[in-house]
């Protein structure tokens, strides 16, 4: 089939960028959808023109390098799908697709498709880890964690920090990904030591990288490839409310002389 | 050069014991002033990166992804294996140590081995206090299933996701000492060569994929945990960035390359559907629990299959092994399907593929119960193939997966390079010529987070280094080569993308280097690859400049390593003459047609070591001595 596609092309951080056109001529409906960009880039180099930029790693889901967004919606229209895993098939032969990157002050551009996600990478060392050095840790089953408990503490885990919840959200608020590591340490038992200071911490890194307020619109749960829930967002707020009320200097430690 | 193994003494369950007493300690105090370069933040170089900073070491680590968690180890699916005996089964660390040892087919080194096997019960209780959610029973304790090369249930995993959580584990680990200043993270920066000061590791030379800066880095030792190198075969199913370039480029300075030829191949991946493709996707090996695995007897037969009445399939695993059927080891049934495709019964678009199918299992337990088992890689399948495996049965086909080869270290990690260590899939210590499911992220964890941060200790206490920094004449001269090399890779301007000389490669690769291999076959390949490599210094066409993101270049630089690489795996497999594990010369088989192993001869890890350009690599030879295992023929019939 034949796909034409705009594509949104920037040199680097400071230019200015702009939509491109670009035909598809041979697309086959078992490919995926950046199978389809590699085979414009190979056509782009061979005409000596710059190929696109895009990132992707893994190409199986699970790496979060990957985010187009594709006709409006961050990775496209299947859901619970990132745009690396979604196959041509969905697409319709003539269809116009129209490729940008996530829009966010906190995720700038660095070219074409490509943005800065550092400001995650940020929100999880201000709190986002249980403190144990290696060598510490008692026997995996001297704790018993309830299956439930550890069932739901996975399904917040299953992040995989691809940004589409920011870039789908009004406002570019990171809430659906900070609360996610949020509940999936919160709800284990091993997490409850640091767990209101953890919030507190990661929440205000949160703010501190610029990204939005929560709107409670709900956009960000619709596109997450991992169908993380908006519950884990009041989660998040009630953690904070407890992490900021019972907020206070840290106890010296070993002042017992 | 002689290979120094450094096996400490005494029985074999003291060995890691007198190491770590026999090693010195650093100074906590005196910790600070040692400064550690890590490559890599997958289970090995984050589980090390993070742990060096919690002893209080100034850790440097570099990643070439956007963020630390982006590691290729976030794709492993499965588990991974621990001694721990919680199903009372009749596990123990004798037993893991047995298993790996023979599953490797007598081609790893005892001692390593065992140490894998006693750390692998540490490793879930700290997984486990990082708040990696390990799937658990009602009553709330740890839950395991069993994998293929074992007879017992020792792996631990987290739905289908193990390795992203345990990397998430590490990463979160990793950020925190990051937060705590004890490690400083590069993100966005791919090591291009090594620095080598008065014989000894100091340093990297890195390109800032940004911005294309190149910047030197000089510390006390340097670590790489920078991967597997599968993607040689340009089609594999490792990541699209997965890359071999900083142990090819540690291998031009000086680091032997062990077992190169040591490849896994993987029975259970998802064919390829067109020359478009551009890498394959593992379905668990978990599947052929309940697939059977079947093609038509009759060649070129193009029905559909549930046009195919029962007597006219060939059920080829159950038929030639009955007491394993489809669950003979990786190696096995990868060559098997290989086998029944090349007599022209392969199914499915091109021939190369066979059937799993599920129907006889969902008549006899029901769509529930497969759905529960295995309903997400259903999923996955439909999703990227279109077809539905409840209805119509799944067309699998072998795939490259994991690279057993790697560099070589001794005992204690380190290289033939001193103050090199090298950790996980990047090194080629411990799982000889096969590796068993669920054992990778294992072997990756233990390094980092138990047996470097202790070795590495000992190394910087025992040692004393000059003074160096960036202006050094070996740091000037790394520097320059990346210069030089980078310069002349933009100025080609030629005719062919690195893609395709990429998939050029790759079959060559998978072709003659493959699950069988043959002297003429092997000796054809190394012609063409250096055509290949030839070719592709004349004629690649890089568009773009150094000096801004460019992909193409940074695909150059690998594929060009790979195209060197692919030669020195073909070179090791022609001089590997016998059969063992994932390698298979079809000149050594047994009548039944199996890997026919010649302990009197190659009871031994090779090691290569680099000559310069142009000439042929020095062959070492590691003798490997089994006081424990005693050598038997694998038999699965
Ligand atoms: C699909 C799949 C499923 C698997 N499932 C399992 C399983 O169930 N159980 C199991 O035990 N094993 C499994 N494996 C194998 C296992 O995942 C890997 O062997 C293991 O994770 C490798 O970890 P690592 O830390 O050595 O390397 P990686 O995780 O590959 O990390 C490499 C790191 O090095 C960095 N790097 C590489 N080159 C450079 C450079 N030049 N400059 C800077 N940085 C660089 C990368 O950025 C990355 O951070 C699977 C593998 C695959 C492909
Ligand atoms: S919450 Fe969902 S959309 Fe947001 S980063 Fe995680 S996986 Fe991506
Ligand atoms: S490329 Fe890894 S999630 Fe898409």
């Amino acid at each position: 089939m034949k796909i034409t596609l705009h594509v949104w092309r920037q040199k680097d951080r400071n230019a200015q960028g702009k939509l491109v056109r670009y035909e598809c001529p041979n697309v086959s409906e078992h490919m995926s959808f950046l199978e389809m960009l590699d085979v414009l880039n190979e056509d782009l180099t061979t005409k000596g023109e710059d190929p696109v930029a895009f990132e992707h790693d893994c190409r199986e889901g699970i790496c979060g390098s990957c985010g187009i967004v594709i006709n409006g919606v961050a990775h496209g229209p299947m859901p619970g799908t990132t745009v690396c895993q979604l196959h041509m098939r969905h697409f319709k032969d003539g269809d116009e697709l129209y490729l940008e990157p996530w829009r966010a002050k906190a995720f700038p551009v660095m070219k074409d498709l490509i943005v800065d996600r550092g400001a995650f990478d940020r929100i999880i060392a201000a709190g986002g880890y249980i403190s144990v050095p290696a060598g510490s840790a008692p026997d995996g089953n001297a704790i018993p964690v309830p299956k439930e408990d550890s069932d739901r503490a996975m399904d917040a885990a299953q992040c995989i920090g691809c940004g589409a919840c920011v870039a789908a959200c009004p406002n570019a608020s990171a809430s659906l990904f900070t609360s996610a590591k949020i509940s999936h340490l919160g709800l284990l038992p091993q997490g409850q030591p640091e767990r209101y200071e953890r919030a507190l911490n990661m929440v205000q890194q949160m703010t501190i990288e610029e990204f939005g307020a929560c709107g409670n619109i709900g956009e960000c749960e619709a596109v997450c490839p991992k169908r993380i829930s908006i519950e884990n967002i009041a989660r998040m707020h009630r953690d904070y409310m407890n992490g900021a009320f019972s907020a206070r200097p840290n106890a010296e430690a070993g002042s017992a002389g | 050069m002689k290979l120094e193994s450094r096996i400490p003494s005494g029985p074999i369950e003291k060995k890691w014991d007198n190491c770590r007493f026999d090693m010195k300690l650093v100074n906590p105090a005196n910790k600070r002033k040692y400064s550690v370069i890590v490559v890599g933040t997958g289970l090995a170089g984050g589980a090390a990166a993070a742990t060096l900073g919690e002893l209080g070491y100034n850790v440097l680590c570099f990643s070439h992804h956007d963020s630390p968690r982006r590691a290729h180890s976030i794709a492993a699916q499965g588990g991974i294996n621990a001694a721990k005996n919680y199903c009372n089964d009749g596990d123990s660390i004798y037993r893991l140590f047995y298993d790996t040892v023979k599953g490797g087919d007598f081609r790893a080194r005892e001692a390593n081995v065992y140490r894998l096997a006693q750390i692998s019960v540490g490793i879930i209780d700290q997984c486990v206090a990082q708040g990696v959610p390990f799937a658990r029973e009602y009553g709330g304790t740890l839950s395991n299933r069993s994998f293929g090369g074992a007879q017992v249930s020792r792996t631990f995993y987290a739905r289908g996701q193990t390795g992203q959580q345990l990397l998430l584990g590490a990463y979160q680990a990793l950020e925190r000492q990051i937060d705590a200043g004890s490690v400083k993270m590069f993100t966005r920066r791919e090591m291009l060569d090594l620095i080598v000061i008065d014989g000894v590791a100091r340093g990297i030379v890195t390109r800032d994929m940004g911005t294309g800066k190149l910047e030197v880095t000089i510390a006390d030792a340097v670590v790489l945990g920078t991967g597997g190198y599968g993607n040689v075969f340009y089609l594999s199913t490792n990541a699209k960035n997965s890359n071999a370039t900083a142990i090819w480029r540690a291998y031009k300075r000086g680091a032997a390359f062990g077992n190169p030829c040591f490849t896994q191949i993987h029975p259970t991946c998802i064919p390829v559907s067109g020359d478009y493709q551009s890498k394959l996707t593992l379905m668990s090996e978990s599947l052929r629990n309940d697939g059977r695995i079947w093609v038509p007897l009759k060649k070129g037969d193009a029905r559909a299959a549930d046009q195919i009445p029962e007597a006219e399939r060939d059920y080829f695993l159950e038929r030639r092994y009955p007491s394993f059927g489809n669950l003979v080891p990786r190696d096995v049934a990868s060559r098997n399907a290989k086998m029944v495709c090349d007599e022209g019964r392969g199914v499915g678009p091109g021939g190369y593929g066979v059937y799993l199918d599920f129907a006889d299992s969902i008549r006899r337990l029901g769509a529930s119960t497969i759905r529960e088992r295995y309903g997400n890689l259903f999923e996955m399948y439909d999703r990227i193939t279109g077809e539905d495996p409840y209805s119509v049965p799944m067309r699998i086909y072998p795939a490259v997966h994991y690279t057993m080869g790697g560099l070589w270290v001794d005992y204690r990690l380190q290289s033939t390079i001193p103050g090199l260590f090298v950790i996980g899939e990047a090194n080629f210590s411990d799982h000889g010529a096969n590796r068993l499911g669920a054992s990778a992220l294992m072997q990756g964890l233990a390094d980092g987070y138990f047996v470097l941060p202790y070795t590495i200790g000992d190394y910087l206490a025992n040692t004393k280094l000059a003074k160096a920094d960036e202006s050094h004449v070996a740091a000037r001269e790394a520097l320059g080569n990346v210069e030089n090399l980078t310069k002349k890779m933009l100025g080609i301007r030629g005719k062919r993308t690195v893609d395709s000389f990429h998939k050029e490669l790759g079959k060559y690769m998978w072709e003659y280097c493959g699950m069988a291999r043959t002297d003429k076959g092997l000796q054809f390949a190394m012609g063409k690859i250096a055509e290949l490599r030839e070719e592709y210094w004349k004629n690649v066409n890089i568009l773009g400049s150094n000096e801004e993101i460019n992909q193409s270049l940074e695909r150059a630089g690998r594929v060009a390593d790979f195209i060197e690489l692919g030669e020195l795996m073909c070179r090791d497999a022609l001089e590997r003459r016998e059969s063992c594990g994932g390698h298979f010369r079809e000149e050594w088989q047994t009548p039944e047609g199996e890997a026919q192993r010649d302990d009197e001869n190659f009871s031994h890890a090779a090691a290569w070591l680099y000559q310069g350009d142009g000439k042929t690599p020095e062959r070492l030879v590691e003798p490997l001595e089994f006081e424990y295992v005693h050598p038997s023929q694998r038999s699965y019939k």
